[in-house]
């Protein structure tokens, strides 16, 4: 029941939208329901980065401890977003803190696993990769507008 | 002498000189976020206040110092009290920052195209807005709530740099209890304090309640901001003739003579500042216009 739950999920997110039934499948074994109270931390820097979410429910901050400023939030995720792709990327290790902001209901789905079936399946490596670069290319083009600072006073 | 047909108190038609400032005494004087304030302004005894279209905006005349381009950010239907949001970045902007109560500013216009309120009726109204933009779209806003059973669903998307930069933060709060507008905000930056949205305002409309086929959706912000804003909604099915953008030139006349706010074909002041995207997107990205 919960399987079904899950694909029905996954399959109708945006980020897995029209994945082979196949694929789908092999997400959907390496998923779980999880929770995270408000505070809690979901990622830490440094620590390593196995999971990544759906989130489903809630508000998650990713944050960056700037020595002397303390923790400086740099993005927020909301219901819909997909959380973390470090699991994607050696060293597989997390580099912001995350913390739930709200309470955060997301599907984790197991990053060391999926990675063993992509080396099996290049198939679903490709497609999960192409997903993923396009949720990295629209956080980088988000990033440059920030740096920008376009509605700062043009004097730094 | 070019001459304007300016809507007054005393009814439409009275022919005015565009170029003439006409005193105005500054009634209040509001600290809204950082180097950004608001100033409500009466017409000088004698004078006549002129009502406005959401969108347009009037050249403030410092005496002795300069006449910068503002937008109105008040309401139109309260046209007695012209209000401008200003940002002190340059020597007349800040002359304006140092005017208290009483004193006295020169005053022209209102001037340029407004915001497509009318063509808006029966459908849904997207308002995007970044930084100080948010000021030339707040009379659009007050117009669609104030005729709100003529409109489909209404969504406000708003931009700031920090949780301190944020305009109108006590009518943001208002807008945001009523059941009848969504209203998301967002900051490029914040602390731990700060429980709202973090990222640009782009983001945000990635996830706007909206439906493309039958959104307007008015634009006002840096460049760079409603470049990527207008690819965002054409992302969402949003074609370009139901997108309108706000642009900001160096206007000097204001009635289309001196071609200081050239931009294209166009110039800013009298075929702008509102534009239907389609029109100016070529120039847009554009190294030198």
């Amino acid at each position: 029941m919960a399987v079904l739950t899950f694909e029905k999920t996954l399959g109708a997110h945006p980020f897995f939208k029209d994945l082979l039934p196949i694929h789908l499948d092999t997400v959907v074994g390496c998923a779980a329901n999880v929770v995270f109270p408000a505070g809690e931390f979901i990622f830490r820097e440094d620590q390593p980065a196995d999971r990544f979410f759906v989130v489903r429910h809630g508000k998650a901050a990713v944050e960056i401890f700037a020595p002397g400023r303390g923790p400086v939030t740099i993005d927020t995720v909301e219901e819909g977003e997909v959380l973390g792709w470090s699991w994607l990327f050696p060293p597989y290790m997390a580099h912001f803190d995350v913390r739930a902001l709200t309470l955060v209901r997301a599907l984790s789905l197991d990053g060391a696993c999926l990675r063993a079936k992509c080396e099996k399946d290049p198939a679903l490596g490709y497609e999960l990769m192409k997903r993923f670069n396009q949720v990295v290319v629209q956080r980088l083009e988000a990033t440059r507008m920030q740096l920008l600072d376009l509605y700062g006073n043009g004097r730094g | 002498m070019a001459t304007a047909a300016v809507e007054t108190a005393d009814g439409p038609g009275r022919a005015t000189d565009p170029l003439r400032p006409e005193p105005f005494v500054v009634k209040q004087v509001t600290k809204e976020a950082g180097d950004t304030f608001t100033l409500a302004l009466v017409p000088a005894a004698g004078g006549r206040f002129r009502r406005f279209a959401p969108g347009q905006f009037n050249m403030l005349y410092v005496f002795g110092v300069g006449e910068v381009p503002i937008s109105i950010s008040g309401d139109p239907a309260r046209p007695e009290l012209l209000v401008h949001t200003i940002r002190a970045v340059g020597t007349t902007t800040r002359a304006l920052q140092k005017l208290g109560k009483g004193d006295q500013v020169g005053v022209r216009g209102p001037f340029g195209t407004a915001w497509p309120v009318d063509e808006a009726h029966g459908q849904d109204v997207l308002i995007v807005a970044g930084g100080i933009g948010l000021a030339p779209l707040r009379p659009a806003l007050y117009h669609v709530l104030l005729h709100r059973g003529l409109y489909g669903r209404v969504v406000l998307l708003y931009g700031a740099r920090t949780p301190k930069d944020i305009l109108y933060a006590r009518e943001l709060r208002d807008w945001r209890s009523r059941f009848d507008l969504d209203v998301e905000v967002t900051v490029d930056r914040a602390t731990m304090e700060w429980q709202g949205a973090v990222g640009v305002v782009t983001k945000l409309v990635t996830r706007a309640p909206l439906d493309p086929a039958s959104a307007l959706a008015f634009i006002c912000g840096p460049e760079v901001m409603i470049r990527f804003a207008a690819m965002a909604l054409q992302g969402r099915g949003v074609p370009d003739r139901r997108l309108f953008v706000s642009m900001e030139r160096n206007m000097k006349c204001a009635v289309g003579i001196c071609g200081h706010c050239q931009f294209g074909r166009h110039f800013v002041c009298k075929d702008g500042p509102v534009f239907r995207y389609d029109a100016i997107h070529p120039f847009f990205g554009m190294r030198e216009v």
